[in-house]
């Protein structure tokens, strides 16, 4: 009997928010709102969904939040006995790869987490990962996770990507735009995106990622 | 013809039609799909010193995307009565209208203002009769000659009569500023303010309420709809460059022109138009 009575229990929640990262020629935008919902309610308007794993590589992640730092403390921690063994931080391929593995390694009982994985690459230019929950990945020039990602993502095609692939050369791998401009176009999917998506909100967090160093910034967003 | 080839619908009520193919579908194991405006929603309503005043937010969602981001909630029922709906929107907005003229019809029949307690026995046998098939949840105020009147209608067609309401999805937000705050005999500028609180506390504690507050004072032969009383969410980013959407963002491979209609040439002169 008392099985009966939780048979429609979850062990899932959707936590809600979005995540965004752009990859430039030397810096990559990784953004994310800070807004963590269930159902109707706001659970808090402060919750950071951006993971520093290694001085040039972040994460950020959208789903279910407890899931979310199940799988950050597990990359973490994989992380510190990689320095360990090899006396260097991961570098952001790297790190998505792990990622990828980690996220496989639960197949059948998967981390509820959306992620996207931005930093510099082993050369210094800019580079984004984007995963689905069971670790399929790919490396992109940007991309949007989460409950906005469909409202976002066809701003971010037409802004960024290459006219065509068909068309001849072949644009790069990076976005032309340069960093302020990047950040300005983050800031401005993301207050449309506010307007229309009722999971995603309250404030912005933005983490520019250059050869020199992070830099954090937070704009105000919609608290409806 | 023995039948009419066309189908006509009936004066009155729905069309059942589909009901029985539906159910032969649900039992085939097809879920129906939900594809309506079943919105969240923050609606009140209070009873200050000399009339009723009425709020509502302005946000329509369809599961988790904002349809309408300032839609009215606060419906037109008679010169003296208003109504505020929470629900599936087409449910409330029709409920109301069929209400508001039965209520127009019977005023030409009596030539009396009409009652705050007919429009409520309207609406609740309506819902009574579909059994909580037609989801609307309203808030109905109004001032007649027997006074001033608050009520809450349920779905199923149930109603309360009191001083201070609330419903929809930020009833719970709105209810615990009316708990503390409301008392009796508020001036109207104290209701409309503490109005306005209780919508602000939906608008921002509940996802499927926002955007601005409506608001509604109906007192002795007199109304005021003030419609976005208050506006506290704006825009907080535009961009400082706008948009240029650049052309060739897709390849042309081929191009063929198929003329629908093949050209046809007048040729003027003759007997044209003859009367």
């Amino acid at each position: 009997m008392a099985s009966k009575q939780h048979a429609n229990w979850s062990p899932y929640d959707n936590n809600g928010g979005t995540c965004v990262a752009i990859a430039g020629a030397d810096y990559c935008v990784i953004a994310a709102d800070t807004r963590m919902s269930s159902g109707y309610n706001i659970l808090t308007r402060d919750y950071s969904k951006i993971c520093k794993l290694a001085d040039k590589c972040l994460l950020a992640s959208s789903g279910f939040q407890a899931d979310v730092r199940a799988l950050q403390k597990v990359l973490t921690a994989r992380h510190l006995i990689y320095q360990h063994q090899h006396n260097k931080q991961m570098s952001c391929p790297a790190m998505g790869q792990l990622l990828s593995n980690t996220l496989y390694y639960k197949r059948f009982f998967p981390y509820y987490a959306f992620n996207v994985l931005g930093g510099l690459d082993e050369k210094g230019q800019g580079c984004v990962f984007t995963y689905d929950a069971v670790g399929s990945y790919e490396r992109v020039v940007y991309s949007t996770q989460g409950s906005g990602s469909t409202l976002i993502m066809p701003v971010l095609d037409n802004k960024l990507k290459a006219p065509s692939p068909l068309i001849l050369p072949a644009k790069d791998a990076v976005t032309p735009l340069i960093e302020s401009e990047a950040v300005d176009l983050v800031k401005d999917v993301f207050a449309s995106a506010v307007e229309r998506d009722i999971y995603t909100g309250d404030r912005l967090e933005i983490v520019v990622v250059k050869p020199d160093g992070i830099r954090r910034e937070f704009i105000e967003l919609r608290k409806d | 013809m023995t039948k009419a080839a066309i189908h006509v619908p009936p004066k009155g009520g729905f069309s059942f039609d589909l009901c029985r193919r539906n159910e032969m579908l649900a039992q085939n194991g097809l879920k129906p799909p939900c594809s309506f405006k079943k919105t969240g929603t923050t609606i009140v309503g209070l009873i200050f010193q000399d009339g009723v005043i009425l709020g509502a937010d302005t946000r329509a969602t369809e599961g988790p995307i904002v349809a309408d981001k300032n839609c009215e909630k606060i419906h037109y029922m008679a010169p003296n009565i208003y109504c505020c709906g929470a629900g599936t929107a087409a449910d409330t907005e029709a409920v109301t209208d069929m209400v508001s003229s039965q209520l127009q019809l019977h005023r030409y029949h009596t030539g009396r203002e009409s009652r705050v307690v007919t429009a409520l026995s309207l609406l609740k046998s309506h819902l009574f009769n579909y059994q909580g098939h037609v989801s609307a949840a309203l808030v109905l105020g109004g001032v007649d000659v027997t006074g001033p009147h608050l009520h809450t209608i349920y779905p199923h067609g149930s109603t309360d009569t009191l001083p201070f309401a609330t419903m929809g999805s930020g009833s719970l937000a709105a209810m615990a500023v009316f708990e503390s705050k409301y008392k009796e005999g508020l001036t109207r500028d104290e209701g409309i303010q503490l109005v306005s609180e209780a919508i602000c506390s939906g608008i921002f504690n509940d996802l499927g309420s926002g955007s601005n507050v409506d608001v509604c004072v109906i007192t002795k032969g007199h109304k005021e709809y003030l419609r976005n009383h208050q506006q506290p969410n704006p825009r907080t980013y535009v961009s400082s460059k706008g948009y240029s959407f650049v052309k060739g963002h897709t390849e042309v491979l081929t191009t063929k022109i198929t003329p629908l209609k093949e050209k046809v040439e007048v040729i003027e002169g003759g007997d044209a138009m003859e009367e």
